[in-house]
């Protein structure tokens, strides 16, 4: 029982390597931009791997095997939500690194580059 | 004998409370548990020595794992040095520790450390001896430490500590295979039956690595002489009666069943022998008294290894008559150490002089002792030693050779011993002289006593090592003093006549440039290299390399396994609804506009657009309430993105125009990934065959049971109601997250006026 078509599974394609080459961005709200396509291709992935479409599942508007899976929808609707929650915080943290330091941008991380100073040093007497 | 072993623990965790009144009465009520202990041993003599006692306690029964002891010959042997003179020991400790505010420590951790001792020894399963096997090594590790205070204690304890467990490890591993080879891990039945061929000669070299470690082996012997950081009593007890000897006890307990396997006799025999004479030759340059015994120590487990590696009967007698008087005369060796060193405040010979006159109590016990480490009747070692000639001569004259000159060794250093704690140097004035408490002389001369007496009641050792003795094939044989005129004899006039003859010489000043302490130290510091430069290239700081990393580890490995394992759908039509493509199409566009936006508004909007699109293949998909959720929070997060926006500047702020360098592999790395994922989801929806029992309960219970027509919405309100109370929980912490973010921006604002951030923050900028 095949339930994902050519055409999704395009845009899906399409949606998580848009989501994926934005998180590995420096601007911090291109990295909040990925996450939100991201976060869409998720519900969107999740709706679709859940079965095949159907009619809305609502008792007696037509026989029970001509509706869609229910269940998926109800794990895709609390995903959808969360992703909100989500992009809130991730937008206020943005906010709040632009407002403190003057620009979004993810910056390296210094206790690792400290680290491998040192390792040049090492590698240099 | 878990209650005993249990018992000891369970004391040792309660003695702070008796260190608090007293810290005297700390070790003596310490010492009277392992006196118990050596009492009920001996009670069992009879049982013990005909056939054994077993007492076995469920663990995990589910996992077969057992805690099972047994008390034979040997362990009754090793519980004289374990309980014995760990009694003794303890007794001593009152006199050396005093009132001194190490002495709360060290009675409960030499206590714990007696318990875990107790059921190495008396362990009869890999694993239980394993268990306890490490738990002395973390004895002795917080022992050797102390406080922690001391540079040279913290590496001495550290060093003991890698080198043990290293060992430990290893053993571990062999045990584990060996219990596998054999189908059980209980020593008693692998002994019954030893398992050959296959897996067992690397289990045993394995087995080997944690014997050789724990009982400071060629080339793992460094520890030994470091660890005597560690205060003399503990010395005395860990570092020569007792924990050392673990592993020539496990060479002992396993040797009836493998003497005859070239994987375990060669390494034991040839490290053995190496140990002894390296040792030897060592404690010969020492100055430091308890370092000339530590070396001593080496040399004498090196002599043990060889004689219950030898695999003969007459050799394994010699074995448990050298095992006991080597505690009987190392310990007191080590008290008479800290006699002096706590009655003069020196252990340097080169400044101690004329201690015969002033410490004669102490010298004569001490002489006792040292003629038993020479090898002089009527004492212990010499029985000892001369059943060693007799078996090595009997096996191979080469190991005798060998034996004959590490005995020749260690009559020079037992000279060198006495000569440097008691002689009257010239030139050096007679060093002042505290009289020594009678708890530390005591002792002292109680073990030094036991050597001789043992030495002349020797067929009671020979009636503790026969059952052991009679595991191995060979003639009878028994321990005495007089054997008559023949090698073995002239051996030991050979050993006592060379070695005066080598203490007198003088020594050759070159120091060998192989040194086992340098290997370690440039081991350690070689290992420290190597993280910092392994550490240094993979933990570059960057976010980007590490999400590229992790996305190159989801395309490898499950991107793969899909690839080569998953089920790929026979046909695969473009469309299910010509909606989609209309829908898909824009949600595509916008996505890779997204992309190329260089202004924040123009991809927020854009991303507008793919949630729109996202909504609308929800409604073709048959799936409304999830399309509705799915607008509603698009509307509102473009509501919240537009109020954030007005503060930030139109464009993105990228410091510097990204290369091209570093955007083609994020670029490649990201649509690979993308197309995996895609994958994915094809095999993972071809893999569904039936839709799901749930769905159908909550069709038909729906209606009746939720009063709702509608099943998502009965499901999220009512039969998953939970879940969604957890959902809005989560909105409740997002919203007290971003709340506080921005309140603090606010509270910046106003509270310093000029200032937009508080000071640490300001280091943070920069």
């Amino acid at each position: 029982m095949v339930t994902i078509n050519l055409a999704m599974a395009v845009l899906i394609a399409v949606l998580y390597a848009v989501g994926f080459f934005l998180l590995m961005q420096r601007s911090l709200m291109r990295v909040l931009i990925g996450v939100v396509v991201l976060g869409h291709g998720t519900n969107l992935l999740l709706q679709l791997v859940g079965g095949p479409p159907g009619r809305a599942p609502i008792v007696g508007s037509a026989p029970n095997d001509a509706f869609a899976d229910p269940l998926p929808q109800a794990l895709a609707l609390t995903a959808v939500v969360i992703t909100f929650a989500l992009t809130t915080f991730l937008l206020a943290l943005g906010y709040r690194s632009f407002v403190l330091v003057g620009h979004d941008e993810v910056q390296d991380d210094v206790e690792d580059a400290r680290i491998a100073r040192q390792q040049i040093q090492d590698d240099e007497p | 004998m878990f209650a005993l072993v249990v018992a000891h623990l369970a004391v040792a965790g309660l003695l702070p409370l008796v260190s608090a009144r007293s810290r005297r009465a700390a070790f003596l009520a310490a010492a009277v548990l392992p006196a118990v202990t050596l009492v009920w041993a001996l009670l069992n003599l009879g049982p013990a020595l005909h056939g054994g006692i077993d007492a076995t306690t469920a663990w995990a029964p589910a996992l077969g794992l057992t805690v099972s002891f047994r008390l034979d010959a040997l362990a009754l042997a090793m519980i004289v040095l374990v309980s014995g003179v760990g009694a003794v020991i303890l007794v001593y400790c009152v006199g050396y520790f005093g009132d001194s505010p190490d002495g709360t420590r060290n009675a409960a951790l030499l206590l714990a450390f007696a318990g875990a001792m107790l059921g190495l020894v008396l362990a009869d399963d890999l694993l239980t001896l394993y268990v306890f096997w490490e738990l002395t090594s973390v004895a002795s590790f917080l022992l050797v430490g102390q406080s922690g205070a001391d540079r040279a204690a913290r590496r001495a304890a550290v060093q003991a500590l890698l080198v043990t467990v290293f060992g430990g490890l290893a053993m571990l591993l062999g045990f584990i295979l060996l219990g596998e080879a054999a189908g059980t891990y209980r020593i008693s039945e692998i002994l019954a039956s030893p398992p050959t061929g296959g897996t067992v000669p690397v289990a045993l070299v394995l087995i080997l690595l944690g014997a050789f470690t724990k009982s400071a082996q060629l080339p793992f012997h460094p520890w030994l002489p470091a660890a005597m950081a560690a205060p003399t009593p503990v010395s005395a007890y860990l570092h020569a009666a007792s924990m050392v000897k673990a592993g020539v006890y496990l060479v002992a307990r396993l040797s009836p069943a493998f003497a005859g396997e070239l994987a375990w006799w060669l390494p034991i025999v040839v490290a053995g022998l190496g140990t002894m004479l390296i040792g030897g030759f060592r404690a010969l340059r020492e100055t430091d008294l308890k370092r000339v015994l530590a070396f001593g120590t080496v040399s004498q487990l090196g002599f043990l290894m060889v004689l219950f590696g030898a695999g003969s009967r007459v050799a394994s007698y010699a074995g448990v008559a050298m095992l006991l008087a080597h505690g009987l005369f190392k310990a007191p060796l080590f008290m008479t150490v800290g006699t002096i060193d706590h009655s003069t405040g020196t252990r340097d010979l080169r400044e101690l002089s004329g201690l015969w006159t002033s410490m004669r109590g102490t010298a004569v016990a001490a002489a006792l002792a040292a003629l038993s480490m020479a090898g002089i009747p009527p004492l212990l070692g010499f029985v000892g030693k001369e059943a060693a000639f007799e078996a090595l001569l009997h096996d191979s004259l080469p190991a005798a050779l060998g034996i004959l000159v590490g005995s020749v060794l260690t009559v020079a250093y037992s000279a060198r011993f006495l000569w440097g704690a008691f002689a009257t140097r010239p030139g050096v004035a007679p060093t002042p002289v505290h009289a020594p408490d009678a708890l530390l002389t005591g002792p002292t001369w109680l073990c030094a006593l036991a050597g001789l007496v043992l030495g002349v009641a020797n067929p009671v050792v020979d009636a503790l090592a026969a059952p052991y003795a009679t595991a191995y094939p060979g003639e009878d044989y028994h321990l005495a003093l007089w054997h008559g005129l023949g090698l073995p004899l002239l051996f030991s006039a050979i050993a006592v006549v060379g070695g005066l003859l080598v203490f007198r010489a003088p020594l050759p000043e070159r120091r060998s440039p192989l040194d086992a302490q340098r290997g370690y130290d440039g081991l350690i510091a070689g290992l420290g290299r190597v993280a910092t430069g392994v550490t240094g290239r993979l933990q570059v700081g960057s976010l980007p390399f590490y999400l590229g990393t992790i996305l190159v580890v989801v395309i490898l490995l499950p991107g793969i396994a899909t690839l080569v394992g998953g089920v790929w759908p026979a046909d695969q039509p473009l469309f299910s609804a010509a909606l989609q493509l209309p829908l898909g199409f824009a949600a595509a566009v916008a996505a890779v506009a997204v992309v190329r936006a260089r202004r924040r508004f123009t991809a927020v909007l854009l991303v507008g657009v793919i949630g729109y699109a996202v909504g609308g293949l929800f409604i073709v998909d048959g799936a409304p309430d999830l399309a509705l959720a799915q607008f509603l929070v698009e509307t509102l997060s473009l509501v919240v993105f537009v109020f954030v926006l007005r503060r930030l500047p139109a464009h993105f702020t990228e410091s510097e125009k990204p290369s091209r360098r570093a955007w083609v592999p994020k670029a490649v790395i990201a649509s690979v990934g993308g197309v995996a994922v895609a994958g994915m989801a094809v095999v993972a929806s071809a893999g569904r065959t039936a839709p799901p029992v749930a769905s159908g309960d909550y069709f038909r219970l729906a209606p009746a049971g939720a009063g709702a027509d509608n099943v998502v919405a009965a499901i999220i309100v009512d039969f998953r109601a939970l879940d969604t109370v957890g959902e809005i929980g989560v909105l409740f912490i997002a919203a007290a997250g971003v709340a506080s973010l921005v309140l603090a921006t606010r509270y910046d604002r106003r509270g310093r006026a000029g200032q937009s951030s508080p000071e640490h923050e300001k280091d943070v900028a920069g």
